[in-house]
């Protein structure tokens, strides 16, 4: 009962900021809706009892990746009083296609006899997943340390002043 | 799981941790401060409410508290009201996975979370959010310079951070604070003797993080106005200030949980001993702040990723190698 | 009725539809990377569950999130390192006044 009121809780704080992200004619606003959405997903993996999981998406979504996006805005076109049109022609069309989406991939959740698996989550993940991304994820692990150390370069060099 | 009771422990817990911090972090702290600052630079500091000038941070509270609280006409007022709570939690949130000692074999902690020190950098990491969206909504180019400023120094200054936490978590094998403290055994336990270049990375980048002199740019007085404080007033601007005070105390805090043994220490009580240790680490960055020049932004910026984080990269490379082999 | 693998399912079909929805209709290139990452979000509210339902065991929808957020974060960095570049050559982030190549 109380897992289920969690839920429904979370999943609100989830799903009202994000509309404000995508809907909000202030894109700083927009962005510092990402917030609670972040969060809500937060307490989402929590009730999944993803701990580790949870703890890396407030450190890397709410903590660092929304501060780059606002200091980025804050940057280029993000003064209080700038009231540009944030939206393009395509309001309907995407509108109707994200509604009909929602609806088949729904109608799909709903229709489907997920299996349940065996077995428990181990009572703690962190030293779990550790050992799994250096055992049999190591490869996965390596390509994303150097999908990373690419970006990094790529990052600084595309944002650098040409001289 | 009773959730009524979960929660009523919930509320009593935050409005204790809110109590704690506001006497502890915000009213001595202060003083602390200004007393210090006054003894460093030969002069008395508060000294006439009460004995001592013990009451002066009560009678400044006072104070803020009547001021009327202004919001500019041309700031996103939501967004304006919203940031200081946005600090002020972020900095009391980080006190939840703080052990403040043993009372009778039980640990004093409010939650001893399997993530402990994962939790607290992302609590820590969220102060930034409210001093960009302030210093933004404030609509004053001061306030924007400023946070950007912190914006900057706070995202690099979180990388070294956690690399002295990973060190640390490396070593304890553990990432919850109970354990930590639990694997720093005996007098030369502590992890600040087997992890030393940890806690120096640990103390430059806490002061960083939570930006102090002499890495206060972000609120510099002399050349950005208090930077995204400017717009701020009364009740709003002391929300800061608490936030600002709490996160300072929480980094001390740490500082004592991860490297200088917790609530470990002979003949005195656990509770006792954190809290020489803590007022100790208070006191050493006190003392830096009244005795260092501010650094300039560039300087800044470098330090961070030109030696700390490097240095930082070699010491996970090393107390790996070390603790493997 | 007691909380299952479909809730979370759809909280999380119900989060990529609105990203999508921002996909499309922005014209600010860092509001389209915000519709981006609510999409990734969604999957790995996905990922997550399907671990936690269906697979219990293995953990390794927990490291793919681990690696899909570490791919976002990278994703970001670039992402936004071209925005600025964009605006610093056009002076605009609006994307559909980055038309050069367009004749």
């Amino acid at each position: 009962m109380g897992t289920l009121a969690a839920f429904f809780i979370l999943s609100a704080v989830t799903l009202i900021p994000a509309v404000v992200v995508v809907t909000s004619k202030n894109i700083v606003r927009s962005a510092l809706a990402l917030v609670p959405t972040f969060f809500g997903i937060t307490g989402l993996y929590i009730l999944l009892r993803a701990e580790f999981v949870a703890g890396i998406q407030v450190l890397i979504y709410a903590g660092a990746i929304t501060v780059l996006i606002l200091f980025v805005i804050m940057l280029t076109e993000g003064g209080t009083g700038i009231r540009i049109r944030q939206v393009n022609e395509q309001v309907p069309v995407g509108a109707l296609a994200s509604a009909v989406l929602a609806a088949l991939l729904i109608w799909v959740f709903l229709r489907t006899p997920w299996p349940q698996g065996p077995g428990a989550l181990p009572e703690y993940t962190a030293a779990q997943i550790g050992t799994t991304l250096l055992s049999s994820m190591v490869l996965v692990f390596e390509v994303t340390s150097l999908v990373l150390l690419i970006s990094l370069i790529g990052a600084i060099i595309i944002a650098r002043r040409e001289r | 799981m009773n959730w009524g009771a979960e929660i009523a422990k919930a509320v009593l817990a935050a409005v204790g941790m809110f109590t704690f911090l506001a006497i502890v972090a915000a009213m001595f702290g202060v003083l602390l401060e200004r007393k210090i600052g006054g003894w460093i630079q030969s002069r008395l500091g508060p000294k006439h409410v009460g004995p001592q000038g013990l009451l002066q941070t009560l009678a400044d509270t006072l104070k803020l508290l009547q001021k009327e609280h202004i919001t500019p006409r041309a700031a996103d007022a939501v967004v304006f009201n919203t940031a200081p709570l946005v600090v002020a939690t972020a900095g009391l949130m980080g006190w939840l996975v703080i052990p403040f000692g043993t009372l009778g074999g039980t640990v004093l902690v409010v939650r001893d979370l399997n993530i402990g020190i994962l939790f607290f950098a992302a609590m820590a990491s969220m102060t930034v959010i409210g001093i960009l969206a302030g210093g933004w909504s404030s609509n004053n180019k001061y306030s924007l310079l400023g946070a950007l400023r912190s914006a900057s120094q706070m995202i690099s200054y979180e990388l070294p951070l956690g690399m002295a936490l990973v060190a640390v978590a490396m070593e304890a094998g553990t990432l919850s604070t109970v354990g930590i403290v639990r694997a720093q055994d005996g007098w030369m336990g502590s992890f600040i003797f087997r992890q030393f270049p940890a806690f120096v990375i640990f103390l430059v980048a806490a002061t960083a993080e939570v930006n102090r002199v002499p890495f206060d740019l972000p609120e510099a007085e002399s050349e950005l106005v208090a930077g995204y404080l400017s717009e701020y007033s009364g009740m709003r601007f002391s929300l800061f200030m608490l936030g600002e005070y709490a996160e300072m105390f929480a980094m001390a805090a740490m500082t004592t949980t991860l490297f200088l043994g917790g609530w470990k220490g002979p003949l005195l009580p656990p509770l006792v001993w954190f809290f020489l240790k803590m007022y100790l680490v208070v006191f050493f960055m006190m003392w830096v702040r009244w005795t260092f020049p501010r650094f300039r932004l560039d300087q800044l910026l470098s330090l961070c990723w030109k030696v700390l984080l490097p240095a930082g990269l070699i010491w996970i490379l090393i107390s790996g190698y070390r603790i493997t082999f | 009725m007691a909380l299952g693998l479909t809730h979370f399912l759809v909280v999380s079909a119900l989060l990529f539809c609105l990203g999508l929805y921002g996909v499309l209709t922005r014209r600010n290139a860092v509001a389209i990377l915000m519709g981006i990452e609510l999409m990734l979000n969604a999957a790995n509210i996905n990922l997550v569950a399907f671990n936690k339902y269906v697979a219990p065991a293995a953990l390794n929808g927990q490291v793919f999130t681990l690696v899909v957020i570490t791919l976002a974060a990278c994703e970001v960095g670039v992402g936004l390192a071209l925005v600025m570049a964009a605006y610093r050559n056009l002076e605009t982030v609006q994307v559909d006044r980055i038309n050069m190549l367009k004749w």
